[in-house]
């Protein structure tokens, strides 16, 4: 089973892979210097006391971000993790 | 962000333009992410023979140092961290604009051996650009400790450059990586590395572009990399281009009309200008990825079963600002009960002096105004100062640093954004305060 979501809705312990990047200038260009391309996969580790930012595992780095700049980032969610 | 020699002594008030470099001097750039020990490395090979240097019309910092080998003397220039050579901050297009125009005679890529991945990104970048390459595999401990393997043999096979594996902090590694430096500066031919392949329809672009390009560009500068840039319309590489070269590339009219055709040519093909950007950039994190398997083992995930369990703590919902008040508490009280004997001992000390030289004042016959400006004015207060001050600050910064050493710091800055965010500043702010 898979579904489409964005990645700021992906639950904590959730994997999924990245299918697009709706956003555009520098943010996109941060989001491809953490390799977070079409294709990768992320998986959200935690959430901040304040419930955002959020943490997430890419490429064997873990990297906080705010749920307004993970809204543009489009993924499909893998079930039962990796 | 601890204290150091270089960023406090006496080495800040003497800053000066440029660096110093022997006229012998082999340049090495020192090019890597954002924490990955870039700087133990840089530190480890130098010593104390270092400087911070204002770069020339930029007001970024720069250190860069000597590093003597039994066969060659170097001058390591440690540039600002960086994740990309497609520049977008004032730090990133200084590293760029030294390893694409000031022709150093190698670059060391520093990477994390526990994020490898990420770092090749930066490493593929440079090996596009400059013939002299060494990857040093930095934290090789931290990646033993998590059980994480890097086969750096292959990895050296795949990149067609040499890699060292070390581990700066503990100065492990740093004799094989300056043996590494001194054999890939005297190699005469460049060795032939691996480079990223884009899809046919920009490499079509580039060889359209490349021989214009070879015709006009610096020599010293990969023309193919060049070509790949213009066609991407790098605008801060052509002004840069324009100030430390004083090219004008695109006064050129021949290149204009290359580029533009060469443009036209990937729009049909249905490529637009921000789908360029995104397949070369593609094409580098794919090459890494590639590169990697088969590289890296994880004994365990590569984000490990106890960090994972200590952040659900020191990040959980619950948990985490009693934590962090509790830890600052400790913090200011260890500080603070801690100073308490030094602070005595000093001032016991200095007080003591104080009465000598009342005394010597005395026996010399000195007038009572001199004694009392000198003596109960200026050596009073900074005594005082010194006794009431010092202890508390040689205390807080080294557990301070413990802390950041220890990771603790981005965990409050995690902790702390949205809070900050509502105030409209951000969570790394906090570590100001």
């Amino acid at each position: 089973m898979e579904r489409y979501c964005t990645l700021d809705r992906l639950p904590p312990g959730m994997s999924a892979r990245v299918i697009g990047i709706e956003t555009d200038g520098d943010m996109r260009r941060r989001f491809m210097d953490m390799g977070l391309i079409r294709g990768t996969a992320v998986e959200c580790v935690g959430r901040s006391p304040g419930g955002d930012p959020s943490a997430y595992l890419i490429r064997g780095a873990v990297i906080a971000i705010r749920s307004e700049d993970t809204k543009s980032i489009q993924v499909t969610a893998e079930t039962g993790g990796e | 962000m601890g204290l150091t020699k270089h960023s406090t002594g006496s080495a800040l008030a003497g800053t000066e333009p440029g660096i110093r470099r022997g006229p012998s001097d082999r340049l090495v750039a020192l090019a890597g992410n954002p924490n990955v020990g870039k700087s133990s490395v840089f530190n480890a090979l130098t010593g104390m023979n270092q400087h911070t240097g204002n770069w020339p019309g930029k007001t970024v910092a720069v250190a860069h140092g000597r590093c003597r080998t039994d066969r060659a003397e170097y001058t390591l220039v440690d540039l600002p961290g960086s994740y990309s050579l497609i520049a977008r901050s004032p730090e990133e297009a200084l590293t760029r604009d030294f390893i694409c125009f000031d022709s150093p005679d190698a670059v060391i890529v520093v990477c994390d051996a526990t994020c490898l991945e990420r770092g090749l990104n930066l490493a593929l970048q440079t090996m596009e650009t400059s013939p002299r390459v060494l990857l040093c595999v930095n934290l090789m401990d931290e990646a033993r400790r998590k059980r994480i393997a890097v086969d750096l043999d292959t990895l050296s096979e795949k990149l067609g450059v040499p890699v060292v594996g070390t581990s700066a902090r503990d100065k492990r590694g740093l004799s094989a990586l300056t043996e590494a430096l001194d054999a890939l500066t005297e190699s005469p031919v460049p060795a032939k590395h691996c480079r990223p392949r884009y899809c046919g329809e920009i490499e079509r672009a580039i060889a359209a572009v490349e021989p214009v390009v070879r015709e006009l560009s610096p020599t010293g500068l990969d023309s193919r990399w060049l070509s790949l840039r213009l066609l991407d319309g790098d605008e801060a590489l052509i002004s840069g281009l324009k100030s430390r070269c004083g090219i004008e590339l695109l006064k050129d009219t021949g290149l204009k009309s290359a580029l533009n055709s060469a443009r036209a040519q990937l729009e049909r093909e249905g490529i637009s200008p921000a789908g360029l950007s995104d397949r070369i950039v593609s094409a580098t994190v794919g090459a890494a990825e590639d590169i990697c398997s088969g590289v890296i083992t994880y004994e365990s995930s590569g984000y490990s079963g106890f960090d994972r369990r200590a952040d659900r703590i020191i990040t959980g919902r619950h948990t985490a600002y009693p934590l962090m008040l509790l830890l600052l508490a400790f913090i200011f009280w260890l500080t603070i009960s801690g100073a308490d004997y030094p602070t005595q001992l000093l001032s016991d000390v200095l007080f003591r002096i104080q009465d000598a030289l009342s005394l010597l004042f005395r026996r010399a016959g000195a007038p009572e105004w001199l004694h009392g400006l000198l003596v109960m004015g200026v050596y009073r207060v900074l005594a005082w100062v010194i006794s009431v001050m010092l202890p508390p600050m040689a205390l807080f910064f080294p557990l301070f640093t413990i802390l950041e050493d220890l990771g603790y710091l981005p965990r409050v800055a995690y902790n702390l954004d949205r809070p900050f965010k509502r105030c409209c500043a951000c969570g790394k702010q906090a570590l100001t305060m």
